[in-house]
């Protein structure tokens, strides 16, 4: 049997007026909470963990404070934003611009944690398994560098269909998503950085 | 208004033969949300059979005392499989069930807000589970003869140390639960975006039903608890493979802190888990007693104080660790608040009840089955709550009684109500009142015989995870009583199954409303059609089709 239309008085009004949120936007604002439940957890182990290692290397010893991979990863908020206000006004060059810086800082951030990682691992001997703090080191920073990783990869996506002709425009909701996410990442660093840089030392 | 007259539709498709492969590929590429509800529900069902089978061994070990059907080994994986199942691959499938099938019926929504990711979720559910149960094949790695885990379902350290946990088994554990545990959260995720953007024209949040308020804040413990035990999980992998040292204790690392991450996620879970029988509850009951739900709004403000208070109770169950006595004094007190929300909406269930005109329909007498055994597990809970009591019976069969009184009694019991209460919109037809009734009756006779004297046991000394144990200290006749239970309630749940397969073709046909209901789902053909609605609707009370049934009378002019 066909159902009955449900309906009320007043319905065309209602119709007309109602509005919800975009399914997109919670989606990803949901998504953003669930990985900060997730990096609670770790943040937490390497403070717990602060200073508990038996035997050495320690943090004081080997971390050097990674300023220029900061800057870029923090800039590269900014030039994600630009990136996204030239969409918005369609100006798909400068877009295409920001948008590849955004990505090259991404690069250069990760490429630093490669380099710092490099040291740690062949010139100190810090590895994962060597103390509390190899650990804890490697999950946390590591967590949020593969976050970073996602969040090039669908940038490079992004950039594969705009320079293929795909009208990005159109897209801009998601391009915002991808924003968000991104900003998030950044976020993220900033807590990271504090308390692996600046409480742990 | 239940009008039965007209025969039973089901939707008209292409081919007019029956087809396997079609079939099957219908169900595998399905991404309509009724599908995968049902889908979460029938493989819960199946995982639930497994894990009875598993309790009802062990019940059989432990009936009578030096027992030795079966070995000590097979013992400890019988209980963590047993458990491991029941929550992870019996409950939380519920949830997505439950909430895939009705969220969107009831918010007068076409799917899922985002169909593909749910089908998604369901898979990687579905593999997770698997991928814990081949450890049965796998566990051993190539060397062994292959075992399940055995390490409990909360798994603690060092335990799960690759020094005390050879082989692969501790390996499925994590990575299976790690699998569905991404499931959960992606189908929690789908729920929340649901409710919140895919609401028909009118469905303000304050009209909306119980059963979505509760949904909806069950999803949201879901992706905050869950993924800590992802994270502890994930550590845990780091250390058994990468030799990292979170939980080995020889090189400073700390075995109390898994218990920490683990609880974390455990005790919100147990919300997870038992809320789905809170949003049953709340639409069933209203239903039978002919009364609008009393005190809605205090109803949704105590599920929402549940889901704040109760991310904050978890090291309640750690008392006996040996924590600063500022921390047993304020997890105590944290846990003895969660039961003032809980207690508010037992007391607005039992009000809706009083002055109504109770319909004892199968549905209905699960829920009150419901009420007074939840009432007891809420009771021996804040006992629990109270420290030194839970000095004395930690790891005793008291806090299994407890617990298997909320998840049984309480879980099981009002997801039966469920089932039987929205089998008509799922399939067109009835289950049988008759096997119904048995079904109650034996179900609930069973369990309050096989839990209740869990409790005296506990009461008794007698610890939690023994295979066997010695006579003469005055276990041996509870626990043969117990088993006699299990096996009862076995004999009602395979009167369960039995009804649903009998019913399914031979049940009496149901109708669009054969309750007389109140919410939305009950507005369209029943099963419903792919579409759900063919006009999306358009609401001004909380009671959309009271209104449509009663135009002299209709909610909105109250609002």
């Amino acid at each position: 049997m066909a159902a009955p239309g449900i309906t009320a008085p007043g319905a065309l009004e209602l119709e007309r007026t109602w509005k919800t949120p975009d399914r997109g936007a919670v989606g990803v604002i949901f998504l953003i909470i669930t990985e900060t439940s997730l990096f609670t957890i770790f943040v937490a182990t390497y403070l717990i963990y602060i200073g508990k290692s038996l035997n050495g290397p320690y943090p004081k010893d080997v971390l050097e404070v990674p300023i220029l991979a900061t800057v870029c990863l923090l800039s590269s908020s900014l030039t994600i934003y630009f990136a996204e206000h030239a969409l918005k006004h369609r100006r798909l060059g400068l877009f295409k611009i920001w948008w590849i810086v955004t990505m090259c800082l991404g690069l250069e951030f990760l490429y630093m944690t490669g380099s710092e990682w490099y040291k740690l691992i062949y010139h100190d001997h810090l590895t994962i398994s060597t103390n509390l703090f190899g650990s804890t080191f490697y999950s946390l920073v590591g967590l949020h560098a593969s976050h970073v990783v996602v969040g090039l990869s669908f940038q490079l996506l992004v950039l594969i269909v705009t320079l293929l002709g795909f009208p990005i425009h159109t897209q801009l909701r998601r391009v915002l998503f991808l924003s968000w996410y991104w900003h998030f990442v950044d976020a993220v660093w900033v807590v990271v950085f504090t308390v692996v840089y600046i409480i742990g030392r | 208004m239940a009008s039965i007259d007209y025969p039973l539709e089901r939707p008209q498709t292409q081919e007019s033969q029956f087809s396997f492969s079609v079939t099957f590929f219908k169900w595998v590429a399905t991404v309509d949300h009724k599908r995968l509800g049902l889908m979460y529900i029938i493989s819960a069902l199946i995982f639930l059979v497994i894990a009875g089978i598993m309790a009802e061994v062990m019940r059989m070990q432990l009936m009578f005392p030096n027992n030795h059907l079966v070995e000590p080994d097979t013992f400890n994986r019988l209980f963590t499989m047993h458990g491991t199942t029941m929550v992870f691959l019996v409950g939380m499938p519920m949830v997505a069930g439950f909430s895939n099938y009705f969220v969107p019926l009831m918010i007068g929504a076409r799917d899922m807000a985002f169909p593909r990711l749910n089908a998604f979720g369901f898979w990687i559910f579905l593999f997770g589970g698997l991928l814990l149960y081949f450890s049965y094949l796998g566990g051993g790695g190539l060397s062994g003869a292959g075992s399940a885990p055995d390490v409990g379902w909360f798994a603690y350290a060092p335990l799960t140390e690759k020094a005390f946990s050879r082989g692969g088994a501790t390996d499925y554990w994590a990575l299976g639960i790690l699998v569905s545990g991404v499931g959960s959260i992606a189908s929690a995720i789908n729920v929340i975006a649901t409710t919140l953007s895919l609401r028909c024209p009118g469905m303000t949040l304050s009209r909306m039903p119980v059963f979505v308020w509760v949904m909806l804040v069950d999803s949201w413990l879901i992706i905050i608890a869950l993924p800590p035990l992802s994270a502890g999980q994930i550590m845990l992998e780091f250390d058994r493979h990468l030799g990292a040292n979170f939980f080995d204790t020889q090189a400073g690392g700390s075995a109390v802190l898994w218990q920490h991450i683990f609880w974390i996620f455990g005790h919100p879970e147990v919300y997870i888990l038992i809320f789905p029988a809170f949003a049953i509850l709340s639409e069933v009951i209203p239903i039978f007693s002919r009364k609008p739900l009393f005190g809605r709004p205090a109803m949704v403000g105590a599920v929402v104080a549940i889901g704040f208070i109760s991310l904050g109770v978890w090291a309640h169950h750690m008392f006996a660790v040996g924590m600063t006595s500022w921390s047993n004094t304020f997890f105590a007190a944290s846990s003895m608040l969660v039961g003032v929300p809980t207690g508010i909406k037992i007391f607005n269930w039992t009000a809706t009840m009083y002055g109504g005109k109770i319909r004892f329909a199968t549905p209905m007498l699960f829920c009150l089955a419901f009420l007074f055994q939840f009432l007891t597990a809420g009771l021996t809970g804040i006992m629990l709550a109270v420290a030194p009591f839970d000095w004395q019976l930690h790891d005793s069969y008291f806090v299994v009684g407890h617990f298997h009184f909320t998840l049984v009694a309480g879980l099981v019991t009002g997801l039966f109500a469920g089932m039987y209460y929205w089998y008509p919109k799922i399939t067109g037809r009835m289950l049988s009142e008759k096997l119904g009734k048995w079904h109650f009756w034996l179900f609930v006779i069973g369990l309050n015989m096989t839990f209740i004297p869990m409790h005296f046991l506990g009461l008794l000394g007698m610890p939690r995870r023994i295979y066997t144990y010695w006579p003469g200290r005055g276990w041996e006749f509870w626990n043969f009583f117990e088993s006699i239970g299990a096996i009862v309630q076995a004999i009602a749940v395979a009167i369960f199954i039995y009804n649903v397969i009998y019913s399914y073709f031979r049940g009496e046909v149901a109708g669009d409303d054969p309750w007389d209901a109140w919410t939305l789902e009950w507005g369209t053909s029943s099963p419903p059609p792919e579409y759900n609605f063919e006009k999306l609707p358009v609401v001004r009370s909380a009671r959309p089709l009271w209104d449509l049934k009663h135009p002299q009378d209709p909610d909105w002019k109250f609002e």
